[in-house]
């Protein structure tokens, strides 16, 4: 039957799994199709990208052919990585996932190891706090930070985003952190302390090493939340300093009106393939920190 | 654990939080009560050999001591809570007076800004998060029935849409529905209508938002339901089988209890995550016909004007606004937890 067809009703193909791989398949492509026709269009020209004449271009290239010689170019990436100066952009988030990353795993490590080795009353209200914080749209903080940042010139700087950003992931970060570790057993902790280690030493050296699919995990979520946040480093960040998200967005608004819808294609492609090639290298990990949460309620 | 040592470990997380969360919230409330101050005019009589004039004209020097020594701005209580911008109290009461029935009301405080965001952020959260729940439930048992070989690749297209930058997976789809786009042009030919177009009515817009939604949330519901069919109890459904139950008999009696505490999990993310849709508004221009709460603040924070009392005001609303939406699962963690003790 449907769910182990290895055991019982061995008929193959039935009409049920004919349905199954229709539906499948029809997932598959609903989810890849917008990625497979923005990357494939980034090299034609807007004429083909947005075909009012025939929609077969998108796919041949007419138009960029009759101009460019052969149905592909690198016009849009030109325009957007040299001409519009989107390696700028490019560095710049480069740098904020790097530091997000870093910081917040050395502070969340060391707050979700505490949170999971003791049993007090704080430790649950920690915790719950903790999952309030959670679970508040960053954008509701905004108004908080523009002040102090206008008053101290901190505002627009990328380190200052970059503590923001951190300090809105720590929620997140703790609770998946914490379930890790409440994953390793005190005992091991605890065999390390007979053995004369301090609560420290037994955390570097017996709780960490054993860590490390936990850290890279989490490790991986606080990239995609510092990668793919908009609303925040929109508010946060000068011009110069903006990261790739908020640079696309800018350049909706400019590039709508001087004709180069190109130059966006090709910056959000180049802002996809990052994430492209993370799904790739890491599949199995993403696919284990969604249900570790879910496991452990 | 000490609590010496519980407290070292704890510092650093702790002060990022009470620093760039805690204080900040204070802030907005702080912020929600007060307006800034007006600029402070004087009349002065400029005399000429022609005549007197009176010129009105700002006082710099005393709006500033005015802003140095309350840098807050004018203390007004509530009022920005109930003004046009917000919960618009006149303009209900007013509404409320003038529509005869339930429908009609709705539909007039529906042009009021404020509501037009609780409306839409509310329609939005309640359409995907169950929608999201069935295609990615179905999904699950899908994959489960199939072929194991195919499995990785499946789950690899599968996340694109969840890890995709939501600013940018809403822009893609904002292209492709454009009428000159192939989704856009697609419909056009079916429906053999040239000036058909997604982005020009209201509820068509909202249709494609929600769409957007259900698209980007899938894969979360899926893998983690596809996780908890891992662990299915097997003997149960064969004596089910034996029994003579179909599968979907299986289904709701068997799969649906067993992962039951999935379901929950996830309707608590997405409640939280569909609550805060922003993205896809900015991604699809559609500010016009919809707006959402995180819009609201967005939009009051920007722009060369920050309206910062403003944005407070609907950071506040917003956070009540969630935090009235988790209350029955909050009750339920602190209930939980004195039963363990």
């Amino acid at each position: 039957m449907m769910f182990n067809s290895n055991k019982i009703n061995k008929t193959s193909l039935t009409s049920s799994s004919i349905i199954i791989y229709f539906f499948i398949f029809l997932w598959i492509f609903l989810a890849a199709f917008p990625f497979i026709w923005t990357f494939w269009g980034s090299f034609k020209v807007e004429l083909d990208f947005f075909s009012i004449a025939n929609w077969t271009n998108a796919i041949t290239g007419e138009n960029t052919k009759q101009t460019y010689g052969s149905p592909f170019t690198f016009v849009g990436y030109h325009g957007a990585w040299v001409q519009e100066e989107f390696w700028k952009a490019f560095i710049n988030t480069s740098l904020v996932c790097f530091f997000v990353v870093l910081t917040s795993l050395t502070i969340g490590t060391l707050g979700a190891y505490a949170l999971s080795r003791s049993n007090y009353k704080y430790t649950f209200w920690l915790l719950i706090m903790a999952l309030i914080f959670r679970s508040m749209p960053p954008i509701t903080l905004v108004a908080g930070y523009l002040p102090p940042f206008f008053e101290w010139n901190l505002w627009g700087s990328l380190p200052t985003t970059i503590i923001v950003l951190v300090s809105i992931n720590q929620p997140f970060t703790l609770w998946m952190l914490h379930s890790f570790f409440q994953n390793i057993p005190k005992e091991l902790d605890e065999s390390a302390k007979v053995d004369g280690c301090s609560q420290y030493k037994a955390f570097g050296y017996v709780i960490v090493p054993v860590m490390w699919p936990g850290i890279i995990t989490t490790g991986l979520f606080s990239f995609l939340l510092a990668y793919n946040d908009f609303a925040v480093t929109a508010m946060l960040l000068s011009d110069e300093n903006r990261t790739m998200v908020p640079q696309i967005a800018a350049f909706l608004g400019t590039t709508y009106t001087e004709g180069n819808v190109m130059f966006a294609v090709a910056a959000v492609v180049s802002a996809t393939v990052p994430l492209f090639i993370l799904i790739m290298f890491f599949q199995t990990k993403i696919v284990s920190g969604l249900t570790q949460g879910a496991v452990k309620g | 654990m000490k609590h010496r040592t519980f407290f070292w470990f704890i510092l650093p997380t702790f002060l990022a939080m009470f620093f760039f969360i805690t204080l900040p919230i204070i802030s907005v409330v702080v912020q929600s009560f007060h307006t800034p101050h007006e600029n402070i005019l004087i009349t002065v009589e400029n005399c000429d050999p022609f005549g007197c004039k009176k010129v009105t004209s700002i006082d710099h020097e005393a709006t500033k001591e005015l802003k140095n020594e309350k840098p807050l701005g004018k203390f007004v209580g509530l009022d920005i809570y109930f003004d046009r911008g917000h919960l618009a109290l006149e303009q209900v009461k007013q509404h409320w007076n003038n529509s005869e029935n339930l429908l009609s009301f709705l539909s007039l405080i529906s042009d009021l800004p404020f509501y037009k965001a609780i409306f839409f952020t509310l329609t939005f959260t309640f359409t995907v998060t169950p929608i999201m729940l069935f295609l990615g439930l179905l999904i699950a048992l899908g994959v489960n029935a199939i072929n194991r070989k195919l499995k990785g690749l499946i789950i690899f297209f599968s996340l694109l849409p969840m890890i995709v930058t939501p600013l940018i997976g809403s822009i893609i789809l904002f292209w492709m529905i454009d009428s000159r786009g192939i989704v856009g042009n697609f419909l056009q030919i079916t429906f053999e209508d040239p000036n058909l177009s997604l982005k020009a009515s209201t509820s068509l817009t909202w249709v494609t938002l929600i769409v957007y939604g259900v698209w980007h949330a899938i894969p979360f519901s899926f893998i983690v339901f596809y996780a908890g069919l891992q662990t299915l109890p097997k003997d149960q459904i064969e004596s089910a089988q034996i029994d003579g139950a179909n599968t979907f008999q299986q289904t709701i009696h068997i799969i649906i209890p067993h992962i039951m505490p999935l379901i929950t999990f996830v309707t608590l993310m997405q409640l939280m995550d569909n609550f805060r849709v922003f993205e896809p508004i900015i991604g699809f221009n559609a500010e016009a016909h919809a707006t959402s709460l995180s819009w609201i603040i967005f939009n009051d924070l920007g722009g060369e004007t920050r309206q910062l009392s403003a944005a407070a005001t609907s950071s506040i609303l917003t956070i009540i606004g969630i935090i009235i939406l988790l209350l029955p699962v909050l009750i339920k963690t602190w209930r939980e937890f004195d039963f363990k003790k």
